[in-house]
């Protein structure tokens, strides 16, 4: 029952509409989804009623966390330093190697698909090893303690700064290139003249946000024998000593906290 | 010089870019190339210093082949064709007097020009041409903070410092306000006539052409139409080269009321 007066504007009805598109994609979409992550929970045996038991654990750790042993700082203060001493060499090895890297994979700079094709290949084979595994392989080639850890940072720097360089690379404004290319600049000239100045500023950000990254990783590295904090998290977990655990955990998550904090805000500055 | 002896240009798609061109622009020339946009008016400029190749043909610069050159030869030539952009084109985050100097930068080894190096008479050479345009007190502005006009001034600047002996400009005026389009020509003008450097526009308003050029070529579909002087470009012959009579958009006077 419509009581309400017809309105003044014609009808709707009077324009050829085309056919609504179907909504069956989105409901199959969704359906799909919701099939793969009970899939995935089946599969891996996962039940809320084990999360569930698992509760009071959880809270009996929580218990022999607190209160952190305060004490505990002298000792890992300096294996906190060489965590961030190993990021920050890392990074600076990964953004110094990224820069040949990137130039080689940019199609709008090096025109032959010969050599930006590889370098690209290279690149994502570099960006598959999750820097966990690369810190254990090099452990296993140079031995325990910081170096490998260093060598494990500096690759996966290397790949995650060259990647976003160079897809920054790529999206620069071809006009300086092209107005030194007219002028008779040969290709190192181009690229001093014409695309550092636009890549400048998203490199240096780029590399701030990897040494970000690297801090954290850096914390972990220890757990398989490269040097850093890490080490003592396996150390006092091993021991059952939580309340130590819990101050190393927290010192880590202070660190991380500042050093992100100043980063976001070299950064904000930068773009 | 400047001689094009059967130039073509298909592109990958087979759209014909030029077709069968033949020319030959001499020493102190201003010439305005018009016709309408996708007629190859861009095309025709930037196989002149091969920022696009052509795919037949030949292009001679002062008597050497461009289309045949390669590296150190390519650069030599083009170091000679200046080159003036719609779009500006400087450098970003970079000082007017870098960007200037930018353009001497295939006088010298690249170490010397990657340190910034440059001579002082260089130094007094881009102070020069920013004097010749009017724009010597911005010298350590940064260049994306200038307006259009004075960009494309710096612009012309940097093809000053080149010593160039041929000026390519490609619609230098299509994104400038109808004053700063009359202070760029004139500067353009100006510096064909004192210096005797060749000039080449590309030029989309008629009455534009009419003022500043000697000579006048029109290009349809790649193709030469009208080569001729300024008093036998008439509105007729416009008309065909155009394919319709010669309306507002034509002319920049009417199209700015």
């Amino acid at each position: 029952m419509n009581t309400q007066p017809e309105p003044a504007n014609p009808p709707l009805s009077s324009v050829v509409r085309p056919k609504a598109p179907g909504k069956i994609k989105h409901y199959l979409t969704l359906a799909i989804i919701l099939l793969m992550i009970w899939g995935s929970a089946a599969q891996t045996d996962s039940t809320l009623k084990e999360l569930v038991q698992g509760f009071p654990n959880m809270l009996d750790l929580l218990r022999e966390m607190f209160p952190p042993k305060w004490s505990y700082l002298d000792n890992i203060a300096e294996a906190m330093l060489e965590t961030i001493r190993m990021a920050l060499i890392g990074t600076t090895v990964g953004a110094i190697l990224a820069v040949p890297v990137a130039l080689l994979c940019a199609a709008n700079l090096i025109r032959n698909r010969w050599i930006t094709y590889p370098a690209r290949f290279v690149l994502n084979l570099i960006r598959t090893v999750p820097d966990l595994l690369l810190a254990a392989l090099f452990v296993a080639v140079f031995g325990l303690g910081p170096l490998p850890g260093m060598f494990a940072l500096s690759v996966f720097s290397l790949g995650l700064i060259a990647k976003l360089t160079y897809e920054a690379l790529e999206a620069i404004e071809p006009g300086p290139l092209e107005a030194m290319t007219a002028a008779g600049a040969n290709l190192v000239q181009i690229i001093v003249y014409a695309v550092i100045p636009q890549i400048r500023a998203h490199f240096v950000s780029f590399t701030l946000y990897t040494f970000e990254i690297n801090v954290r990783a850096a914390a972990v590295l220890g757990l398989v024998g490269a040097g850093g904090i890490g080490h003592y998290y396996e150390v006092t977990l091993g021991f059952f000593e939580y309340d130590k655990t819990c101050m190393i955990i927290m010192f880590t998550l202070a660190v991380v906290l500042i050093i992100d904090y100043a980063s976001t805000k070299l950064r904000e500055k930068l773009l | 010089m400047i001689e094009i002896r059967n130039a073509s240009k298909t592109y990958a798609n087979g759209t014909k870019g030029l077709n069968h061109i033949n020319l030959t622009i001499g020493q102190g020339e201003f010439v305005a190339v018009v016709g309408l946009s996708g007629a190859g008016k861009s095309t025709l400029l930037r196989s002149m210093n091969r920022l696009h190749d052509i795919t037949e043909g030949e292009i001679l610069i002062g008597g050497k082949s461009i289309t045949a050159a390669k590296g150190k030869q390519l650069r030599m030539i083009r170091r000679d064709i200046g080159m003036i952009f719609q779009s500006f084109n400087l450098l970003k985050r970079t000082s007017v007097l870098r960007n200037v100097l930018a353009g001497r930068v295939g006088y010298h080894s690249t170490l010397r020009t990657v340190l910034g190096q440059f001579p002082k008479q260089d130094v007094e050479l881009a102070f020069r041409a920013l004097d010749r345009v009017n724009i010597a007190e911005k010298a350590y502005v940064r260049a994306d903070e200038l307006s259009g006009g004075q960009q494309q001034r710096v612009a012309i600047a940097r093809v000053l410092a080149q010593e160039a002996k041929i000026i390519l400009a490609d619609e230098p005026v299509a994104s400038l306000d109808p004053l700063t389009t009359k202070q760029v020509m004139d500067d353009l003008k100006r510096i064909n006539q004192e210096s005797g450097i060749t000039t080449i526009v590309n030029l989309h308003f008629i009455d534009l052409a009419r003022q500043y050029a000697t000579r006048i070529i029109g290009l349809r579909a790649g193709g030469i139409v009208f080569d001729g002087p300024v008093s036998e470009a008439t509105d007729e012959r416009f008309a065909e080269i155009y394919g319709r009579p010669i309306g507002k958009e034509e002319m920049l006077e009417e199209a700015a009321v």
